[in-house]
């Protein structure tokens, strides 16, 4: 029978817990203090005690072994296949990221679970639990009935607060046995470290940043000489860095940087969950964007609809008088 | 190698999007669909794969209006095989049921790899990438932005947040989720995909019976208020410009 407990499945790369993880014990926590269920951490790790230790919740099931120093879906598959299929929790939390999404698409198969992704928001009332999801670049939002008994959730950041999910109290602990893993066909082979590049953007106090607005590569100059007149680096979205249009390492969102500037200056980018999570420490963003319905309007302070290729060239050189006098 | 690429087809963000009368679903009768964007580098990586290594790239959609100038277009920058699933999908099927349509015709044509966007953005019950790996019982790893093929497996890389990237060993047959192709999707001339549409063959397939999934239950759909914390700057370029300029120098950024 299924319980009103909450697990969040813990997210850890080389020995570091993920943010999105805190978060979700957040998101947990509320819900188990309207539901009155249980909120427990799953941490499967070659080191889960050390790991245990710090996290917001009522119980950690650990799974301790060599083989999960690195995340391998198909032993994380089947162990919380195992946990899932004999414990039934109403929730299982996952980061809608490079692991969780690998790992919840392949649990709601083997389990018949649903599952629901691109969730920003879970609230619980009258017993029955409510999601809000974010789909279509952050321009609709989707509200519905998370389904009984037992339902998967993949959770962007943007609602709850990481230092919610933490604890100084440690939580206890119960083992979860290592089940037979033979005949695995993936494995690690090792890892590749991010590009250094010319510049840690994670660092710099202005950073001009550009997404599909800006059209073409001939256009980036303008973003350039605006980055220059402003003293800041330039910077990216996902498209213009698959492009090939700047290195790897200008690469601000999920799967590049999170900056913290003092100017956040983003020209012609629509403002995707996928990005907005990595701008959001920012003191002031600014979004120019010819699209009044762009959801990056939603993250900035100011803003304005000026085409960038036309507002680009006249501030620089503003800036530049500005500068002079 | 057999390479299937199976795609799909979302919202162009570019449009205007509208909720439809009843609240809960997007209204698609006059709505643009293009190309999932992620499916397109999955089958840029699948041309990819065939000039590196050889083989056959088969890609795979449903039934839309808008699919055969899709799969016209694949069909000019070198794909093999256009599967087309034929029937009537609802525009807005789900991926659980869009791996039911998707299996069979995956299972006749046995494929050493899947690969496909590791995302789309209307994905509301996850990426398809998974689902089809374990429809078919074969691997999966996602968010991979470059594959090598060496004897019955692909070392793949995997992004992580941060730019770190795992590189991967994965036995074949295998789904891919590609984030990213080594090389941006390539530029095809109109011209070409006109002499596609007259020589390429889209091979129909019957569309599999589609069992109900324990999905989530939809109650409202609606559009976030836009600009909600943003205070708006309006005017021409110059006025704009001085206003930013103003709101720099009262900042503090110089």
């Amino acid at each position: 029978m299924a319980t009103m407990d909450v697990y969040v499945v813990v997210e850890h790369v080389r020995g570091q817990i993920a943010e999105i993880s805190y978060m979700l014990l957040a998101a947990g926590r509320q819900l188990t203090e309207k539901t009155g269920g249980s909120l427990a951490a799953v941490v499967l790790s070659s080191h889960s005690q050390e790991m245990a230790e710090g996290l917001g919740a009522d119980r950690v099931l650990c799974c301790d072994h060599p083989s999960l120093v690195d995340f391998n879906p198909e032993i994380f598959q089947q162990i919380l296949t195992g946990v899932i299929q004999a414990r039934q929790p109403r929730l299982v939390l996952f980061g809608d990221t490079s692991t969780g999404a690998d790992l919840a698409g392949s649990l709601s198969m083997r389990l018949g679970c649903p599952l629901i992704s691109s969730c920003r928001k879970l609230t619980a009332q009258d017993g029955k639990v409510t999601f809000t999801s974010q789909i279509c670049g952050g321009k609709i939002m989707v509200e519905g009935q998370v389904p009984e008994p037992v339902a998967l959730v993949a959770m962007i950041p943007g609602e709850y607060k990481a230092e919610a999910g933490q604890s100084d109290t440690i939580p206890a602990v119960e083992w979860l046995p290592f089940p037979d893993v033979s005949g695995l066909r993936t494995g690690v082979m090792g890892y590749i470290e991010p590009e250094a590049g010319d510049v840690d953007i994670s660092k710099e106090e202005i950073v001009v940043s550009v997404g599909r607005g800006i059209q073409n590569q001939d256009n980036m100059e303008l973003a350039q000489d605006l980055a220059d007149a402003l003293g800041g680096v330039l910077a990216a979205s996902r498209p213009i860095i698959d492009q090939g249009w700047l290195p790897t390492s200008r690469l601000v969102g999920k799967s590049g940087k999170k900056v913290r500037p003092k100017l956040y200056l983003a020209l012609g980018i629509s403002g995707a969950p996928e990005h907005v999570e990595a701008v959001g420490d920012s003191e002031v963003v600014i979004a120019v964007n010819t699209d009044p319905e762009a959801p990056i309007f939603s993250v900035a302070r100011y803003g304005t609809t000026v085409d960038l290729l036309d507002l680009a060239p006249v501030l620089a050189e503003k800036i530049h008088l500005a500068k002079s006098s | 190698m057999k390479i299937a690429v199976p795609i799909k087809l979302v919202p162009d963000l570019v449009e205007e999007l509208s909720i439809d009368a009843g609240g809960t679903s997007l209204d698609y009768a006059w709505m643009r669909l293009k190309l999932n964007e992620l499916d397109d580098h999955a089958v840029e990586e699948g041309l990819l794969l065939k000039e590196r290594y050889g083989g056959e790239v088969a890609v795979i959609a449903l039934n839309d209006e808008c699919i055969d100038e899709v799969l016209f277009t694949a069909s000019a920058k070198g794909i093999d095989r256009l599967v087309k699933v034929s029937g009537d999908p609802p525009r807005d099927i789900n991926n659980h049921s869009l791996m039911q349509l998707f299996v069979p015709v995956l299972q006749e044509l046995q494929p050493d790899l899947v690969i496909t966007g590791v995302q789309a953005h209307n994905d509301l019950d996850g990426p398809i990438g998974p689902l089809l790996a374990e429809g078919l019982g074969y691997s999966y790893v996602g968010y991979v932005s470059g594959i090598a093929v060496e004897d019955g497996s692909v070392t793949v890389k995997k992004e992580f947040p941060g730019g770190l990237i795992a590189e991967m060993c994965v036995k074949l047959p295998a789904v891919l989720g590609i984030q990213a192709a080594e090389h941006p999707p390539r530029y095809i001339a109109y011209s070409k995909i006109r002499q596609a549409m007259k020589t390429a063959l889209i091979e129909d397939c019957p569309a599999a019976a589609i069992q109900p999934t324990p999905g989530a239950v939809i109650e409202r759909m609606f559009q976030p208020t836009a600009g909600a914390t943003a205070e708006m700057i309006e005017g021409s370029p110059e006025i704009v410009a001085d206003q930013l300029v103003k709101l720099f120098k009262e900042l503090g950024i110089f």
